[in-house]
Formats: structure tokens, C-alpha cells, sequence
């Protein structure tokens, strides 16, 4: 079929309802935030302006839309917390992203060489957690981390420590979240990388006197590079957006962007300022992901 | 190395992996059956609450809001995204199918408190009030997506001469999917009713922007008590929950085995 093509009467009321249903509930309203971050905050509800309404009529349409700016993102920049929050969303983010690599990495490979049989049943169970509740498990770590909770206690009976060691409300402790429950998304692209690995390559380089660590240095590893991006990508990007790890295990000074984002709204009722942020939020999110698009679309070029 | 000592650093590495991902989980279902309120501390077994959860009116209305939530949002997720899922797979490059499968995927990497700040400026700029209504249309947006996508990666799995042959017998284009195409699809479509009713039930940012008073929702109730700290009540509703997905999820191995995942 040719691009663009009619489509028939029939295959039209197929495609209308979940076109529509888009349409309103997810492209009209990331329109309506793109709008109302050009707005003004004022007291007043809705708490922005202007506010465009049919009566307006042509003119006077045109004299509100003359009042849209690009204040709410010079805010962005001049406002230290949202520049706060944007570097340390990146910088967690960026830091639990290298931290879930170290811990997918060996289990990955772990399961991957484990006997053929065993594997389904082992990458199942590694993703089963997934499905479980993501507020349940970040909750889950509270008991675990907090002052009079299971590893202080341990470490203490243990004669390791005398007080408790402060681990939740830290930086620390939103970073051990992000790992624990963002670790399949790492986890199965590693997986599949070096599970889909020719075995023969690391017996011939092992024949020619290759090491086990040169093997994997220079065999196993570059091999696995894939699935390390696209583990990464999935990790590091809900991550900077992440609202309930922060909140839940985080301290009052883990700045992340999605939580400064959630309490200018309900709590400041500045919506310019977040209709602004969300927008800068969802460009800084797609960067990467176009950047790695860039680059596998150039690796494919090269390869031809 | 040798063989076995490779295989015992495998299982060592398997085995720290395993704990450090249900460890977790186990400790909080072990502590709602603990009668003290301490977590460092057994105070013996208990069902006890169990029995105040059941007391708890509050935890209750929002868990029969979520259910409630969460069928009818899955539901309609469930046909939006086979809907969808059809006119990706079988309509060929029609106008406008870029923006179409851009929208679609676009919430998937979207965070959540921007599709849930977009969608609550909306409401409350179209003067919609927010309540039941506007948490199954928010859900069932978000849920839709992962819909599309998890029916697309099995519709483009099966084999599209089948079909063809059907029409050649004469059947016509509609009679021959649901006929032929639809049968085979049905565990991902099974699978991501089940995958919406568990978005839908876990969900808390997209709530939180979208529902009203009135219709909170069980995580929502979980988190604000959560922000508290840990109480032994949260811990057995968490483990009620936990026990649910893991029958969910065994539901679902059964329907979808020997057909591989449908995503």
C-alpha cells in the first residue's frame, strides 16, 4: 500500500476509536500543558492566564495569544531548585544506572551460562518481582533500611556497629531503590545479549590462549554492548522521572525532578512553572533516546 | 578456573541475585503474620492484621474503588489497544500513521507525573470533575499503550496467509480474523488485560493527578500511611496484594505456555 493511502469505510471505525481516545486523553492535553506553560501564573482558578474562551472571537484570541511568553522557562533557569532538581535527577539517575550495570551484569551472565534447561525457569523468576507491586517494594525497603529496621539490627548483633547507621531518607538509600526496582529492565536485555552469544567464538579465542578474563575483555564483553545501552536507556530514563522512590526512601534534600514537579503542583499551585518543567523534563528524556536511535541507524548504515 | 568452580561462582552469584531480589518481599510478608509491631522483633504468629485490615473502612472503599478501577479501565484498555494493535499491524502506511504510532508509544516513556499533570490541567479546564469517571479514562489511557503494544508483537507473529486463505474461501475480511487471526492472539490479548489490571491497580502518580475525593485508590491510601512509616497493616494488605499477582501471574503462565511470551 502506498504511503498515505485512503483507507476504506470499514477499516476507518476500526481505527477512529483508539485514534480518538489518543487523541483526547493523551495529545490534547500534553497540547493544553505545552499552552498553559507559556501562560502566567495568577491567583485565581484555573490558576494561569490567559484563558482562551469561544466568546473571545478572533480578536480577541489574538490579543490573549500575544500575551503567551516563555517566562515560566526562563524561570527554569534562573529558579536554582529546578536546576537543582534537573542535575540531581540526571546525577542519581546516572549513578543508579552504573550500580544496577554492576549488579545485572554477573547475574545476567550467571543465568546465561547456567544449563540450557534451567534458564526460562531462571529469567522467569528474576522478572516474576516485576510484576509485583512497584509501591509495595520501594515500601518493602523502609522496613530494611530505616534506623530501628532488619540491617541496622543485624549489623549491630553482629558488633559491627554501635548506632545505627542513618541509611533511609539518604541519597544512598533512593539509589538502592532505583536499583532494586527498576533491575529487569537491565537485567533481560543483558540476558539476551549474552545468551544469544556464539559459544564458539569464546572457544576458539580460549584455543588461541586467550585467558578466561581476556575472553571476557575482549570476547563476552563487547559482544554484550547492546544490551548494556538498551538496559541502560531503561533504566536511566523512568529513573529521572521517578517520583515515588525519592519520596518514599529519599530525605527531604534528595532534589529529583519528578518529585519538585509533583509538589509545585499540589502544593504551590504554580502551573506554568510545571506545565514548563514537565515540557523541559519530557526534551530531556527524549535526548538520549534519539541519541541512541542516531547512533544504531549509523551502526546499521556502516554495516551495509 | 575450573568447570566446578565455575559452576559453584554461578550459583553463588544466582544465589545472591535471588536474595537480593525477593529478600525484600519475604520479610514483608513474614512481618504481617509477626504479632509485634516491631520489625526487629517476633512477636510470635498472628493473624491479627489481617483481622483489623478487614475493620478498616477506609483501606476497604479503596480497594473496592481499585478493583473497580481496574477492570473497567483494563477492559477498555484491552479493546482500545486490540483496535489499535489491528490498524498498526494490518492497515499498511496510512496518513497520519506516524503521529498515530508516536501517541501510542509516546506514554510509555513519558514520566508519570507529566502524563498525569497533562491529563488533570485538562479535566479541570474542560470542567470535568474528577472522581471514579476520570481515574478509569486516566488509567485506561496509560494501560492502552502497553496494550497496543504487547497485541502488536503477537498479531505480527502470525502468519498472515492464513487469513488470505480464508478470504479466497470467500469469507469476508472482518469474518476472517475473528475467525483465523483472533484465536491465535488471544493469550496476548488475554495477557494484556491481565498486564492493564495490574498497571491500573499499582498505579499511584496517575491517580493521584487524576482521581477526585471520593475515589481514592488503595495505593494511594498505601502511600500516605507509607510517608508514616512502616505499620503491620500496610504490611498485610502488601502481602494480599503480592499473593494476588503472583495467581495472576500463574494464571497467565498457564494460558500463554507452549506459545512463548506474547512481549
Amino acid at each position: 500500500m502506498s504511503k498515505g493511502a485512503r483507507l476504506s469505510f470499514g477499516r476507518r471505525l476500526v481505527l477512529a476509536a483508539p485514534y480518538l481516545w489518543i487523541s483526547a486523553f493523551f495529545l490534547a492535553p500534553m497540547l493544553f500543558i505545552a499552552k498553559i506553560s507559556l501562560s502566567r501564573s495568577v491567583l485565581a482558578i484555573p490558576p494561569y492566564e490567559p484563558v482562551f474562551s469561544r466568546t473571545d472571537g478572533l480578536a480577541g484570541w489574538i490579543e490573549k495569544a500575544r500575551a503567551l511568553n516563555f517566562d515560566a522557562y526562563r524561570t527554569l533557569f534562573t529558579d536554582s531548585l529546578y536546576v537543582e532538581s534537573y542535575l540531581s535527577s540526571l546525577l542519581i539517575a546516572g549513578v543508579a544506572t552504573l550500580a544496577s550495570l554492576v549488579v545485572a551484569y554477573p547475574f545476567a551472565l550467571a543465568m546465561a551460562r547456567a544449563p540450557r534447561r534451567w534458564r526460562p525457569f531462571l529469567i522467569g523468576a528474576a522478572v516474576a518481582p516485576f510484576w509485583t507491586s512497584f509501591l509495595i517494594r520501594v515500601y518493602a525497603w523502609i522496613a530494611l533500611l530505616k534506623d530501628e529496621g532488619l540491617i541496622n539490627h543485624a549489623l549491630r548483633a553482629l558488633g559491627l556497629i554501635e548506632a545505627p547507621l542513618p541509611m533511609l531518607a539518604t541519597t544512598g538509600a533512593v539509589v538502592v531503590g532505583i536499583v532494586y526496582s527498576y533491575l529487569p529492565f537491565m537485567l533481560l536485555p543483558i540476558y539476551s545479549a549474552l545468551e544469544g552469544q556464539d559459544e564458539t567464538l569464546r572457544e576458539a579465542a580460549a584455543d588461541l590462549g586467550a585467558s578466561p578474563f581476556e575472553v571476557f575483555v575482549r570476547v563476552t564483553a563487547p559482544l554484550s554492548r547492546e544490551g548494556v545501552v538498551a538496559g541502560a536507556l531503561l533504566v536511566f530514563i523512568p529513573a529521572t522521572g521517578e517520583f515515588v522512590i525519592p519520596d518514599l526512601l529519599g530525605g527531604s534534600s534528595t532534589l529529583m525532578i519528578g518529585r519538585t514537579l509533583w509538589n509545585d503542583f499540589f502544593s504551590n499551585h504554580d502551573w506554568p512553572a510545571a506545565s514548563a518543567a514537565a515540557i523541559a523534563l519530557v526534551l530531556v528524556l527524549m535526548i538520549p533516546l534519539l541519541l541512541h536511535e542516531r547512533g544504531r541507524m549509523t551502526d546499521e548504515e556502516a554495516r551495509r | 578456573m575450573t568447570a566446578r568452580a565455575q559452576a559453584f561462582s554461578r550459583a553463588a552469584v544466582l544465589a545472591a541475585g535471588f536474595v537480593f531480589l525477593y529478600g525484600p518481599i519475604v520479610v514483608l510478608a513474614v512481618m504481617s503474620f509477626n504479632a509485634s509491631r516491631l520489625v526487629t522483633v517476633w512477636g510470635g504468629f498472628s493473624t491479627k492484621w489481617y483481622a483489623s485490615l478487614l475493620s478498616n473502612a477506609q483501606m476497604l472503599h479503596a480497594a473496592k474503588i481499585s478493583f473497580a478501577a481496574a477492570t473497567a479501565s483494563a477492559a477498555l484498555a484491552t479493546m482500545l489497544g486490540l483496535l489499535a494493535a489491528i490498524a498498526l499491524a494490518r492497515f499498511g502506511a496510512f496518513s497520519s500513521r506516524m503521529l498515530f504510532f508516536g501517541a501510542v508509544h509516546a506514554p510509555l516513556v513519558l514520566p508519570e507525573v507529566v502524563l498525569g499533570l497533562a491529563l488533570l490541567t485538562f479535566f479541570i479546564a474542560l470542567g470535568i470533575g474528577r472522581g471514579f469517571m476520570t481515574l478509569v479514562i486516566a488509567h485506561a489511557t496509560f494501560a492502552m499503550c502497553f496494550a497496543t503494544v504487547a497485541i502488536l508483537a503477537a498479531l505480527k507473529g502470525c502468519d498472515p496467509t492464513l487469513e488470505e486463505a480464508a478470504m479466497d474461501l470467500g469469507a469476508p475480511p472482518t469474518r476472517a480474523f475473528v475467525l483465523v487471526a483472533l484465536p491465535q492472539i488471544l493469550p496476548a490479548v488475554v495477557s494484556a488485560f491481565l498486564m492493564a489490571f495490574t498497571l491500573s491497580l499499582d498505579d499511584l502518580v496517575i491517580a493521584s493527578f487524576a482521581t477526585g475525593p471520593g475515589a481514592t485508590t488503595l495505593p494511594m491510601r498505601i502511600y500516605s500511611q507509607a510517608r508514616l512509616g512502616v505499620t503491620p497493616e500496610i504490611n498485610a494488605i502488601s502481602t494480599l496484594l503480592l499473593a494476588l499477582v503472583a495467581v495472576v501471574l500463574t494464571i497467565s503462565a498457564i494460558v500463554t505456555r507452549g506459545r512463548g511470551r506474547a512481549w
